[in-house]
């Protein structure tokens, strides 16, 4: 059985955002690339669902840029290889521009299982798996914090909000989008490093996966980036616990209206 | 043909603030783009109703939707959209806007602005705004496409006035074979509450709880005082004073309340990333210079353990 990731490089979630002069796009000068924080419990629950059934895990990551150094680091924590799409074509790309890529690459490699994170950390779309699964005609599961294969079967628990947990089974092909609490990724240790560094790692273009820039031509499209609306200054109430508890209150009902 | 058309969704026949919300919003954007305002319900609700609210018409697509299954709620909301000849989509972030939405904006080939905070029309299409980068930037977001299609945080705006008659209501036809997946289980815990996501209200504790006994004897009666949903920091899960799902931050949830309050967390870039577009945010930490101070609207330096219990009891005198 062949299980796919797809992993994302996206900016260090503790590094700064710089928008570009004129505001219709971020900078990707000095930005520290990394997998996408979710797409770790993705690639952990594909290597131990490899460990407990057998089959091969291959990465998957769409982006004009050079993604093979984040894939590498990737490629350490267990998968067996990787095919990064990289194509001047996904410069402008939306989430349907990588879903049609990813789709095509993983049905190229004959997946039967693939997982994601839950939402990449740059753009928090929340759209590229479900996406993938509907241009593959796959059902997918969201949200998942427990997985089970059984042979062709599996059984996956989503978190649907409000603690609210759904136990969901099917059978194969199935989309697994990772929430916390799937699991707890491993660090790579040097062996593993060394290893990954021999692992097949093929760089596609769009056409190598029989696309055209047309056929990923972006719908969505953004503009005008702003850092966060400044609030006003923090009112620090003074006084003891017990006055600063009463002027909160008054000040919520009274002046914010919240109460 | 074009319109705006609201997915007013619904808990076993009562309408979600959400709808509303949406609805409201909707008709300012329908009003201005002088097309129609529309409803979609999926399963059986008071759907005339929705005409107090600028509906002209709403398209339900009858069936038992009461247990919720990703294919059938795609091709429903596919079917209401295709029937409406709507250009335009507005739904609530919730679960449904995250699960079935993306799949739905596949079907079409077209796009979608996801937790959008705001709406408004721009040479003739509605534009969204959202944050992205985990709240570290905003930006306007368009659709080239129709159906052009938006989630959109709740609380972002205002509910609106009822008035106005009934609706029409305009049955559409879904033939649905099934999508191969089975709910097996439904786990509620405990004690229900909103989802963070969904909330109004949240109160919020750090690593400083130091214990879950102090979390629930310390945060979770304020919150229970407030009718909030509890949340925590990723230092508050990772120690298990709390659970995941009440995880506030970029690699938790990502929260709109119309009260915030933070206590005894620090403030760092990731938690900020999920809760910086509350309305209100209150921050109750013993150091001055915590980050967290930056961002809020009122401040109380002080030690958590004395505050927070005098605020619980605040609260319940004031709201009793
Ligand atoms: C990839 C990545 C993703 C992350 N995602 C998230 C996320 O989604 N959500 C998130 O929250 N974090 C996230 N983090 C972690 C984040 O960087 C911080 O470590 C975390 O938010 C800190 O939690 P805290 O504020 O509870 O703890 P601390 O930063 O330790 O702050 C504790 C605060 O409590 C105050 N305090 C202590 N005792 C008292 C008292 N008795 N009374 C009043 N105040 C007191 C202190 O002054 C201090 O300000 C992420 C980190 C990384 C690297
Ligand atoms: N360009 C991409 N390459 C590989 N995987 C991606 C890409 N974009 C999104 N994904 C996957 O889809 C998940 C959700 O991303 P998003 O829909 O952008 O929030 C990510 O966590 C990844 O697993």
């Amino acid at each position: 059985m062949k299980i796919g990731v797809c992993i994302k490089s996206t900016p260090d979630t503790s590094s700064r955002i710089q928008i570009n002069p004129g505001g219709d796009d971020l900078s990707e000068a000095g930005v520290k690339w990394a997998t996408s924080p979710y797409d770790m419990f993705a690639i952990e629950e594909a290597v131990q669902t490899k460990e407990a059934t057998g089959g091969e895990v291959i990465l998957f990551s769409a982006s004009h840029q050079d993604t093979s150094k984040e894939v590498r680091k990737a490629l350490a924590l267990g998968p067996d290889s990787a095919v990064c799409i990289q194509d001047d074509g996904l410069a402008k790309a939306d989430s349907l521009s990588f879903a049609t890529s990813l789709a095509k690459a993983i049905e190229a490699e004959g997946c039967t299982l693939v997982f994601t994170g839950k939402r990449a950390s740059d753009g928090n779309n929340i759209q590229v798996p479900a996406m993938v699964a509907e241009l593959l005609g796959w059902p997918h599961v969201s949200f998942v914090t427990d997985f089970e294969l059984d042979g062709e079967s599996f059984k996956a628990v989503r978190a649907v909000g409000g603690g609210v947990e759904e136990v969901i089974t099917g059978n194969l092909p199935v989309v697994i989008t990772a929430e916390r609490g799937l699991n707890s990724p491993r660090y790579a240790k040097l062996p593993m490093i060394v290893k990954a560094k021999k692992k097949p790692l093929a760089t596609k273009s769009l056409a190598d996966l029989g696309l055209t820039a047309d056929d990923v031509a972006p719908i969505v499209t953004l503009s005008n980036y702003e850092p966060p609306a400044e609030r006003g200054d923090c009112i620090i109430l003074e006084g003891d616990a017990a006055t600063t508890a009463k002027e909160l209150v008054r000040r919520l009902r009274e002046e914010a209206k919240v109460l | 043909m074009s319109g705006i058309l609201v997915l007013a969704a619904h808990a076993g026949g009562t309408f979600k603030r959400t709808a509303t919300e949406l609805l409201g919003k909707g008709k300012e954007l329908a009003d201005s783009l002088g097309v129609p305002l529309f409803a979609a319900v999926l399963g059986d609700a008071p759907a005339a109703d929705l005409g107090q609210f600028g509906a002209s018409k709403v398209f339900v697509v009858g069936g038992d939707f009461s247990s919720y299954d990703t294919l059938h709620v795609t091709a429903a909301l596919k079917a209401a959209v295709d029937a409406s000849g709507a250009t335009v989509l507005l739904a609530p972030s919730d679960f449904t806007g995250a699960d079935a939405m993306p799949r739905l904006t596949a079907r079409f080939r077209t796009g979608q602005a996801t937790e959008c905070t705001d709406l408004r029309v721009e040479g003739g299409r509605v534009v969204g705004r959202r944050p992205t980068n985990g709240g570290k930037v905003s930006a306007d977001v368009h659709v080239s496409k129709d159906p052009a299609i938006f989630t959109v945080r709740p609380s972002s705006f205002g509910q609106p006035a009822a008035g106005g008659g009934a609706a029409e209501v305009v049955a559409v036809a879904l033939d649905f074979a099934g999508s191969g997946l089975t709910l097996v289980e439904s786990r509620k815990p405990e004690t229900t509450a909103v989802d963070l996501t969904e909330a109004e209200r949240i109160v919020s504790g750090g690593r400083s709880l130091k214990s879950k006994e102090s979390f629930d004897s310390v945060i979770r009666p304020l919150s229970d005082a407030l009718n909030a949903t509890t949340g925590a920091s990723r230092a508050a899960v990772d120690a298990h004073f709390a659970g995941h799902d009440e995880q506030v931050g970029e690699t938790g949830k990502t929260v709109n309340p119309v009260l915030y309050i933070a206590c005894g967390i620090s403030g760092q870039v990731q938690h900020l990333g999920g809760m910086r577009t509350s309305k209100v945010i209150v921050a109750i930490n013993k150091d001055p210079e915590a980050p967290i101070f930056k961002h809020a609207t009122y401040g109380i330096v002080d030690d958590l353990f004395d505050v927070v219990p005098a605020l619980t009891a605040e609260v319940k005198a004031a709201l009793s």
